[in-house]
């Protein structure tokens, strides 16, 4: 991760229109969002949240209280990078034939990717992990000629016994 | 209704927003009268809603009530589709949430705050609309006089003290009093309260806060920082802060500091008087204020009119004062000086406003009329959009652009032509009889005050500038 760069993670009514509540503040009090998660949690009320983005203090601190008075925002807070599991999946896909293939399962193995579709003309592949090694493995692909990349965006978990409480926020937030 | 719901959002005024839509099954389709309200009013309300289930309207409502006065007040929109209009339901009377004004400030800012206030040799009390809508006066009054302190405040402040007390200097920003402009700008302590440090009420960010430490009382946590960096932030209710931050400080004496002030306050450039024996913005500014009792709600629209309100209108009571701030809507006074009225038991409330902002909303006039509110609007006619011709005067060379719009209207005849009564007031003798037959009448009444097209609101510090670009002269 980039110095500047920091995660946020936030619980949030899953209704209608929330991403998009979220999204605009990022718009229009411009700040940008690198990369974002979005998923129901165990609880069918309430999804989680995870964006990248990128800013000093003075960003950091006006995000999450701007986001705070959201009022479908339940909790929101940055996630320290030395004590967080962060994953992101990509799948990529390489329209080559067999025989330019040399290479590439190798890569596939070092890098703990995983073949998920293979035609005579075509590999997909996944791989999930960390952003870096992520980057690392799309680079090396490079040269065989990407036809096609998408990535999830970061999620991340705390570690140990940490998690995202939905406790009630403080009224004057809302 | 948009335009209405941003000034409410900027101005942090509690407001219940109720939209039609179109029947739920027609939503998305681009159905006749269709507008999506809500993704439109996302970004300028605290929150919004659609009712999609006929079951969830009244605490959807409820809800909405408690959102806007909750914690730092603001606009909710509740919008119901017409199918959801007339579904029936099963309605439970539930009592509304109490409202929420709490405070969460450990020990340890308090003791900063106190250190701080204890340490300092200049210290400046600069409140803001949050020390109005907190009702906080009385504790203001009490932090001032305990720490002896001047007080400055923003035009959405300017209700909260009244402006015959000596510790009071004005309005601060970008025309505000000179005095308080200097003070501030010596100060070495800004306390500020219930403020969210606009752009036009400090000017140059950097410059504002040299030689300062701040301490910013606010109720919405995101404000500490936003514009201007705090030393110690105390973030809650302003008057539960106030009390509390009160109770804690020791009394202090600051000779100097209040020589030093008086002698701001004595500077001539901090009495910019217009003329008295001429018709002109103050001289009818005064003649209302004199004839108004002292709990008169008064009313802006917005524009050199608003600042000269600002500037010569003496209020006395907190909430007096009804104005745009951050939006700076134009149109603003019409619909505010009826709401005003009828919030107020229908008294008799004053509107100033100009020929620029009336023509914006004086479609109202019917409903004033209608409702025979005893309005006395003050119309200041200088027949140009003045603000903008005086920054046309001294920014941009004199090349007036779109401002004077050669309006012919008759105010008088226009009044008659709803129902209301009219007055034209030409010159300075006719003044005091004009006001004083308004306040006699029972509905709206209208006074139109031709004055000079270059009347001036002064002082000013340009945009971005600071207390050294003051300008005092035209």
């Amino acid at each position: 991760m980039n110095p500047d760069e920091f995660i946020l993670a936030m619980l949030v009514n899953n209704e209608a229109g929330v991403l998009t509540r979220v999204s605009g503040l990022f718009a229009r009090r411009v700040f940008n969002i690198d990369s974002l998660s979005v998923g129901v949690t165990d609880d069918p009320r309430i999804s989680r949240i995870t964006i990248t983005a990128r800013g000093d203090d003075y960003v950091k601190t006006q995000l999450v209280r701007q986001l705070e008075k959201l009022h479908d925002v339940k909790i929101v807070e940055v996630m320290p990078t030395t004590s967080t599991v962060m994953r992101e999946l990509v799948l990529i896909k390489l329209n080559i034939a067999q025989k330019s293939r040399a290479g590439l399962m190798e890569a596939v193995a070092v890098f703990r990717a995983k073949v998920v579709d293979l035609t005579n003309d075509s590999v997909t592949l996944e791989i999930t992990g960390e952003r870096s090694k992520c980057n690392a493995f799309v680079e090396y692909l490079r040269p065989f000629g990407i036809a096609e990349l998408c990535r999830t965006g970061l999620t991340a978990m705390s570690r140990g016994r940490k998690t995202l409480k939905m406790n009630a926020k403080p009224a004057q937030h809302t | 209704m948009v335009t209405g719901i941003a000034n409410a959002y900027l101005d942090s005024s509690p407001l219940v927003a109720i939209t039609g839509n179109v029947a739920c099954e027609a939503i998305g389709k681009d159905s006749f009268q269709e507008v999506d309200i809500t993704g439109v009013t996302m970004p300028i309300t605290k929150h919004n809603f659609i009712v999609k289930d006929v079951s969830r309207l009244a605490d959807i409502l409820r809800d909405a009530f408690a959102i806007a006065r909750r914690g730092r007040p603001g606009p909710v929109l509740v919008d119901i589709p017409k199918d959801i209009q007339q579904a029936d339901c099963y309605y439970e009377p539930k009592k509304a949430a109490p409202v929420t004004r709490s405070n969460n400030n450990g020990k340890e800012a308090f003791a900063e705050a106190v250190k701080l206030i204890s340490q300092c040799e200049r210290p400046y009390i600069y409140t803001g609309g949050g020390t109005v809508g907190s009702n906080a006066s009385q504790e203001l009054l009490a932090l001032a006089e305990k720490i002896d302190s001047p007080i400055g405040s923003s035009m959405m402040g300017l209700s909260a003290v009244s402006h015959d007390n000596p510790r009071f200097l004005g309005m601060t920003g970008m025309h505000g009093k000179y005095a308080a402009s200097q003070v501030m700008g010596r100060a070495d302590l800004l306390i500020a309260i219930g403020t969210r440090f606009s752009d036009r009420a400090t000017g140059n960010k950097l410059a504002f806060i040299e030689g300062k430490k701040v301490i910013h009382i606010d109720i919405d946590p995101s404000e500490i920082g936003k514009n201007i960096p705090a030393f110690v932030s105390l973030i809650g209710d302003v008057k539960a802060v106030l009390k509390k931050l009160v109770a804690e400080l020791p009394a202090g004496n600051r000779k100097a500091w209040h020589q030093e002030v008086e002698s701001f306050k004595n500077c001539p450039d901090n009495r910019l008087e217009m003329p008295k024996d001429s018709l002109n913005p103050e001289t009818v500014i005064q003649a209302v204020n004199r004839r108004a009792p002292k709990d008169t709600v008064v009313c802006t629209d917005v524009g050199q009119h608003q600042m000269w309100t600002a500037q010569y209108y003496h209020f006395a009571k907190p909430r007096s004062f009804i104005t745009s701030g951050g939006l700076g809507t134009m149109g603003f006074g019409m619909g505010a000086a009826m709401g005003a009225c009828i919030g107020n038991s229908k008294k008799k409330t004053v509107l100033f406003t100009s020929d620029g902002s009336f023509h914006m909303n004086m479609n109202e006039m019917a409903t004033a009329v209608s409702n025979q509110l005893p309005l006395v609007i003050v119309l200041l006619n200088n027949n140009t959009l003045g603000m903008v011709r005086q920054w046309q005067t001294l920014f941009f060379d004199k090349r007036y652009s779109h401002t004077s719009l050669e309006r012919r209207t008759d105010y008088v005849k226009l009044a008659e032509a709803f129902g209301a009564k009219g007055l034209r007031v030409t010159k300075l003798e006719q003044l005091d009889k004009a006001v004083k037959d308004a306040f006699a009448a029972k509905g709206p009444v209208l006074i139109e005050a031709v004055i000079d097209q270059d009347a001036k609101v002064l002082p000013m510090i340009p945009p971005g500038g600071t207390i050294k670009d003051i300008i005092v002269k035209a």
